[in-house]
Formats: C-alpha cells, sequence, structure tokens
C-alpha cells in the first residue's frame, strides 16, 4: 500500500469552463444596470467645454436634449459646414425648438412637467448668437430649467 | 432499469452571454451627464422698465467676440475673476464701491449682512460658447466658494452636506443673482 499514486499516465486535468457563463452574465447584468441606451444617432459634432464647478443630472428621463455643432463629415455636404441644431435624429431649425419642447413635456406625467430640464449640449466652438436665439425660445416655451452639458475638469485655464 | 439522463452541453452558454455582453456594451453609453445648471427668467413680451439698481450693487461682465472680458471697465483675465466675483459678492471690508449690505434675519444663522449683489452678464453674439461657459463657470464657482465658507463657519461642513433648510438659509445669504442681458451684435457674426 502506497501513499503516492504511481500512475505513469498522468494527463493534465481539463480544466472546467462550467463557471465561464456566469462570469460573463455577472458582467452582462454589471453593463446592463449601470448604463443607459444611446437615444439618438449623433448627427452633429460636440465637443462639450470643460467647468470644474459642473453636477450631474438626475432623473435622465425628466431631460429632453438639445445637439447644436457642426453637420457630421457625410452630412456636410447637404447641410454645410455652419453649426446646426439637431433634435431627436432630425437636423431641425430655430422654430422647431417650441414644438418640440411642447411633445417632450406631454410626454412626462402632469407632476414631473415642472421638472423638466433641457440639456444643451453645445460645441464649445459654436457661438452665441444661435445659443441666446434657442435659449429665448425655450423661455418662449417657458421650459426654464437648463443645463449646459460640460465635462468635469480640474482646472480650466 | 432507469436511463441515466445525459447531461446538456452548457459549453456555448459563454458564447451566447459573450454575444449579449458585446451587443449591450455596443449599444449603451456609460457617460453621466454633467453641466452647469441654470434657470432661466420668464419671458415678457413687452420689457417691463425695472426699478433702477445703484451702480455700487452691479458687477458688469462683458465677453466680446473675441473672447476679451472685461469686468468693471477693465480688461481682465478670466483667472482673475472669480477672486473679482467673490470679493464683489461678499464686500467683506464693507467698501463704498462694493455692493450695500442690508441685515436680515435668518433661520439658523440670526442677523446677517446680506449683500444687495447684482451680476450682470452680457455677451456678444460673436462670443463662443466655451469662453461663455469659462465665464459662468467663475462666476458659479465663486458662489459655490462663498456658500461653502460660509456653511464651513457656520456649522463646520460643506454646503453640498447641508440638508435642505440649512441650505435654504445659505442661499439667503447668497443667492445666484447672476442676470443676463440680451447680447450685442457688434462682431457681426
Amino acid at each position: 500500500m502506497g501513499k503516492f499514486r504511481n500512475s505513469s499516465k498522468k494527463s493534465f486535468p481539463k480544466l472546467s469552463t462550467a463557471s465561464l457563463p456566469d462570469i460573463v452574465f455577472m458582467l452582462l447584468f454589471f453593463f446592463m444596470v449601470t448604463t443607459t441606451m444611446r437615444e439618438v444617432s449623433m448627427k452633429v459634432q460636440i465637443k462639450t467645454p470643460g467647468a470644474t464647478e459642473v453636477k450631474k443630472l438626475e432623473k435622465k428621463s425628466l431631460v429632453s436634449y438639445i445637439y447644436i455643432g457642426r453637420p457630421m463629415k457625410n452630412y456636410q455636404k447637404i447641410f454645410g459646414k455652419e453649426p446646426r441644431i439637431q433634435l431627436n435624429d432630425k437636423f431641425a431649425t430655430i422654430d422647431d425648438i417650441r414644438d418640440y419642447i411642447t411633445s417632450e413635456r406631454d410626454k412626462l406625467a402632469e407632476a414631473d412637467r415642472p421638472a423638466m430640464t433641457t440639456s444643451l449640449k453645445v460645441d464649445e466652438s459654436v457661438r452665441m448668437g444661435l445659443v441666446t436665439d434657442i435659449k429665448q425660445e425655450l423661455r418662449k416655451a417657458s421650459a426654464l430649467k437648463i443645463n449646459y452639458s460640460a465635462r468635469k475638469m480640474k482646472s480650466i485655464y | 432499469m432507469a436511463r441515466e439522463i445525459q447531461e446538456i452541453n452548457a459549453g456555448s452558454m459563454a458564447d451566447i452571454a459573450f454575444l449579449l455582453l458585446i451587443f449591450f456594451l455596443i449599444t449603451t453609453t456609460m457617460d453621466v451627464d454633467s453641466g452647469i445648471t441654470r434657470k432661466l427668467p420668464p419671458y415678457e413680451k413687452d420689457i417691463t422698465k425695472t426699478p433702477p439698481i445703484k451702480e455700487r450693487n452691479v458687477l458688469v461682465v462683458l465677453v466680446n467676440s473675441r473672447d476679451e472680458l472685461m469686468v468693471e471697465n477693465e480688461l481682465m483675465d478670466i483667472s482673475r475673476l472669480r477672486e473679482t466675483a467673490k470679493e464683489f459678492i461678499a464686500n467683506p471690508k464693507d467698501l463704498p464701491n462694493l455692493p450695500e449690505k442690508k441685515v436680515e434675519n435668518v433661520k439658523y444663522i440670526g442677523e446677517y449682512p446680506i449683500s444687495k449683489q447684482v451680476i450682470s452678464l452680457r455677451n456678444d453674439r460673436g462670443t463662443t460658447y466655451g469662453m461663455y461657459i469659462k465665464v459662468q463657470n467663475e462666476l458659479t464657482a465663486a458662489y459655490n466658494e462663498l456658500r461653502d465658507e460660509l456653511s464651513k463657519q457656520y456649522f463646520g461642513v460643506k454646503f453640498d452636506k447641508l440638508d435642505e433648510d440649512h441650505q435654504n438659509a445659505i442661499l439667503q445669504i447668497y443667492p445666484n443673482h447672476i442676470s443676463e442681458a440680451e447680447p450685442k451684435n457688434v462682431g457681426g457674426q
């Protein structure tokens, strides 16, 4: 009776991959919980400015977005290089903003409407003239809570 | 004799899960939305005459179409705006050319001289948005720093950590008074 088995045909034990799906599922659930669905496909190029005093936007369901920037390369032939407004998936003009805000507001429950926030995602090279016109339209549509989208930075100098 | 149930091959399970994982990675975004929050004034058709504000109570901040900053008729670098705004808002030395103060009773704090500050911000239509955000950021930073200082002095913690009632007390002393005038079109953009 030997303590050690004297096996001559010692092969490498097969690695069990049975727990691999569990690991991957764990990753999957992590990503499903922490991320949000991409809602629109961007048609304008936006590099938001940096700022130090940014606050996180809470309750994403109450936020509607207005994108302003130069059209992407493949749209530049049709829409030119000047900054344009994008609402949802489409290019829009200043006059469309009020309708957009109204339709966004109608989507919300009555109780949530005062808390509606409009997030302006504007490229840092855009001139203020266009932004001011949009702000004026928002005032007319009485969407008064706005948020200038900005990246968190340590210092802006 | 009962037949032994054959084991189901779960080897492809990982592949399916990976497929799902990759799908989610592509279709979702992780970026948190952050930015500077502001409240616009309600729209008024005919601009009513606002009561005149004493000059010492107003800090005039102008940005032109070449992104140059002028504060109280003086060209200024953006890095100095925060300090200037802080000194203007708080007026710690009670200087005669900075805002006057009115002693009011504030909950939790008691009698406190509140300055009648208003920051008037005007930009050109040709100012870039990046510069505008920088100015907004500096003004917000000035308010935030003053609130933090006051909060630490009276309650020992930062403004963010206070509950709503205490925050309102501080906001009564340092309210956001940034007034934005209609931009001028001088740069011709």
